[in-house]
Formats: C-alpha cells, structure tokens, sequence
C-alpha cells in the first residue's frame, strides 16, 4: 500500500503545501527564526570557548632556582619537574639567557651593559595540560628541593576557567530552551494548518482512509517544512557569519578575537540544522494530526 | 444487510441514553426511510453504523463487519461498505468536481486507471457530466448535493447512508435528488435515507422505520410519516 500509494503521498505532500501559502510561510520563517537564534548562539559560543581555550594555552608559569645552585645543579632539578602530572613541558632558562630575555624587551638596552648575569636566578618555564589544576601543580613544584619562588598569574587563569565553564552553561541551557519553544511555536503553526484541513481528514475517514494514509502526506509535507526551514536557516546563519566576522577582523586591529572560518563549522551545523528542522517538522505534524485520527 | 440486535447506547461523557433496545433489519437492496424527530437517535444510529460511537450493549451487523467486535483497525474498512451523504454536502472546496470523486477514490487506493474509467460513468449516473471541471462554489445547492452522492457512489460501496440529504434544497430540487437516491437504489445500492420531510416520505411508499425518543415505534412496508396516526 504505501509502496503503490508514495507518488500518491508526495504529490498530496507537495500540493498541501502550496495550498496553505500563509500558513506554509509562517511556519517556515517561525521554524527558521528559531533555527537561526539557536545557531547564532550555539556559534558565538563555540566562537567564545576556541578564543578562550587559545588563551588557556598561554598557561606558563616560572619557577626560580635558589641562588646558591650552580646552572649544572639548577638543570637537574627539570626532570624532577617533569616528572609532576600536568607539567605538559618544563625549559630551563640559565642566569645568562634570562638576562638577555630581559633586555631584549627593553627600548634602552645600554643601562644594563654591566649587569652581571649573576644578579639574576636561573628559573623553569613550566607550562600545564589543565589550568584548572594550575594551583595545585604551583605546591607541587614548589615543594620541589631548589625551588625558591614561584612566579604565576593563577587569579587570570582561575578567572578564564569561570568564563569558560558559564559561557559553556549558558550556551548549553540557551539551546535547550530554543529547542523547546521551538517545537511548541513550530507544533502550533502546523495545528493551525491542520484545522485548516479538518473537514479534509474528516471526509477521507469517512471514506475508509486508513490513519497511515491520512498521516503520509502530512508526513511529506513536515519533511518539506523542516527541510526548506533548515535550508533558509543555515544560508541566513552563512551571511550573518561572514558579516559579523569581517566586522571583527575591520574593527579589531589587534587580533584579540580569532574567529572560527565558517567552512569549518557549516557541515557540522547544517547537519544539526537538517535533523532538528525534519524531527520538528515530522513529529510536529503527527502529534498534530493524531487527534483527528480518532473518529 | 444491516442488523440491529437489542442496541443500546448510553453516551459515556454525559450518561445520556440514546437508544433504547433498538432491532431491526435491512436486506440487500432495500430502500429504507428512517425518520423522527430532533434528538430521537436518528443521528446516534448513523454514527453507530459508520462506528464513529461505539454500542453500549447489543449487536449491529454490517455485512461482514460485527460492529459490537470490530477493531479500531478495521474501522476504514467498513467504512468502504458505506457511501455517506450530508445535509451540508461536505465537498472539498478547493478541488474540481471530478477532484473530489478522485480524492474518494485515491484515499481508499484505487488505481488511476479504474478511476479514470469510474468518474465519468458515476458523473453520468447523477447528471452532472459537463460539470466535472466546476469547483463546489460554481455550483447549485442540488448539485453540490448530486456531487456528494457521486463522491459516495464512486467506491461502489454496498450502502449508501443519507443523512437529511435533502435539509438544504427547495421542494423541487428534494424530489429529482430522492429519484437520483430511487434510480441508484435500483441498481442495487441499499439506501438509508434519514429524513425529515414528511411529503417526500410520502411519495415514495417506501419501507418507513420511525425512531422516537431513542426506541422504534413503527417499522412499515409502503409505510407513511406521520406521527399523528401512530
């Protein structure tokens, strides 16, 4: 039956929805509004997380040498360091390399032709897997024979670790709540469509249509819904995409904020496009049409 | 044939009593008035036979179908047995004459070939052969009406069901479409006419089973509506 019946079924499909024009249109721009909202927030905040986890990488800390160490004594200690969980790599900067580190930095490297590099201590530059474990691993090296000091920023790092996570719970609760006003929007409009159409369903069961007969073509008609929603949704998502991220790269002219290339994330996105659009569309359209089904 | 057995109905929802005890029998072939006056279970009878409402207790027979057993899932088939005419006719107004004989035909799954054979000679048999390309708003109330009969007629069913199909014509229009129904009827549809006018009743010395306050008060051959004699 439904093999012999699907040309049947998609043409129903096809004709309904060109019959409905308003109602086919609301539901579209509703479904794709929805759609675009969600996505826009899914992408800022993936946007958002890559800007921060390219921030967390710059995780270094210093570890200061006691003075009375010789260099041969202070480059022992790394493989002390390097055997700490989350040390990811531990260099070793000698008194001499430290002293040319810093003046080098400086506009007027004269005031320091005579400094002797002895002034300085000898130091690890340790950097961690998780930053989240930075403090931690700080005791660890500390507690480390020879290590004196320790220099770290762990109030930025404890900072960018809050950013991340409430960035990520946001996002994450934002596109809970879309999906869900999404599908009751979406379950509504197609109930106005199919009120529309209730003497049609009516005379088909009283003609002795069966209950799967009468769903194929809302069915069909769902899929093209979603399908066309989601098509729309991710061209709109693209252009807003490239106009916001040419904006960023115009107005920032140091590159604080890396944005993600949109070939990256499109397939992905219109994966997740296509398969809510097609779920809302299909399921909305049953849920709708399963009261008339009754009589 | 269509049997009744000792049918009750209560309506679950507001524990109205409908029908009380109802039994009679229609052969193959018959022609049937069924009359009474608002709220006497004229209706109730209608959804029972189409099993839009279920009985509460007794038996109904439909053909094949045991109305008091049948599954939800057979329901449409049943449904084929029958051809259902409305007072308000109940065509869909965005398709042609010929689109809603099509759609009948198609939801049931009949092969584009037969429907193609089928709907001209179902359009002839209700006269309305140039009028298969007209939209319901192009069209008269009687034959808005004939359309509707030949939407019912179209799957061959083996009964045709007329709920007041008459309600909304002139004196004029009733009699031609009640001939349409006789014509019909003669080549071999059961016809059940529910009805209302006691003058077209009487024209047709027809069998007359009459429904009062959900029970049958009389069931005659030949017989006439009026419920002044009875």
């Amino acid at each position: 039956m439904i093999r012999f019946n699907l040309g049947y079924y998609i043409k129903e499909g096809f004709r309904s929805f060109a019959a409905h024009g308003f109602m086919t249109f609301a539901s579209i721009a509703i479904m794709a509004s929805c759609l675009i909202i969600m996505g826009s927030f899914t992408l800022v905040a993936i946007n958002l997380e890559y800007n921060l986890d390219a921030l967390m990488e710059d995780n270094e800390f210093l570890a200061y040498v006691d003075e009375d160490y010789t260099e041969e004594e202070g480059a022992a200690l790394q493989s002390q360091i390097e055997a700490i969980d989350n040390v990811a790599e531990c260099q070793y900067i000698t008194r001499e390399e430290a002293l040319e580190n810093y003046v080098s930095g400086l506009e007027d490297s004269s005031l320091y032709e005579n400094v002797p590099a002895s002034a300085l201590r000898s130091r690890f530059s340790v950097r961690v897997t998780d930053i989240e474990q930075l403090e931690t691993t700080i005791e660890e090296v500390r507690e480390v024979e020879g290590i004196v000091k320790i220099s770290a920023s762990v109030d930025v790092a404890n900072g960018l670790v809050t950013v991340r996570n409430v960035t990520v719970i946001i996002a994450l609760a934002l596109v809970i709540i879309l999906v869900v006003v999404s599908f009751f929007i979406i379950s509504n409009s197609i109930k106005l469509a199919t009120s529309a159409r209730e003497e049609e369903i009516a005379i088909m069961k009283m003609v002795g249509a069966t209950n799967a007969f009468v769903c194929w073509p809302f069915v069909v008609e769902g899929i093209l819904l979603g399908g066309i929603s989601a098509v729309v949704a991710a061209l709109a998502e693209w252009g807003f995409y490239r106009l916001v991220r040419s904006a960023i790269n115009v107005y920032t002219h140091v590159q604080l904020v890396s944005i993600i290339p949109f070939r990256t994330l499109a397939f992905p996105m219109c994966a997740a496009f296509l398969g809510i659009g097609l779920l809302v569309g299909v399921v909305g359209s049953l849920i709708t049409i399963r009261k008339y089904l009754k009589v | 044939m269509i049997q009744f057995t000792n049918v009750k109905k209560i309506y679950e929802s507001n524990l109205t009593e409908a029908l009380y005890d109802i039994s009679f029998v229609i052969e193959d072939g018959e022609f049937v008035f069924l009359v009474g006056p608002s709220g006497s279970g004229k209706s109730t009878i209608l959804k029972l036979l189409t099993a839009e409402e279920r009985i509460t207790s007794g038996g109904i027979l439909v053909g094949d179908f045991d109305l008091a057993r049948l599954s939800q899932r057979k329901v449409p088939y049943l449904r084929r047995t029958l051809g259902v005419v409305f007072q308000d006719y109940r065509l869909i107004e965005n398709r042609t004459v010929k689109g809603n004989l099509e759609f009948a035909m198609r939801v049931v799954g009949t092969r584009k070939s037969v429907i193609r054979e089928r709907i001209p000679y179902v359009l002839e048999l209700v006269g309305l052969s140039e009028k298969g390309d007209c939209y319901p708003s192009e069209l008269s109330g009687g034959e808005q009406q004939r359309v509707a009969i030949a939407r019912a007629l179209v799957n061959n069913p083996k009964t045709i069901i007329a709920d007041e199909p008459t309600g909304n014509l002139d004196p004029e229009r009733s009699y031609e479409l009640m001939c349409l129904l006789e014509k019909i009827n003669q080549l071999g549809t059961t016809m059940l006419v529910v009805t209302h006018e006691r003058d077209l009743v009487n024209c047709f010395n027809k069998r007359v089973i009459s429904i009062d306050s959900g029970r049958v008060i009389s069931d005659m051959e030949n017989g006439l509506y009026d419920y002044d004699t009875i």
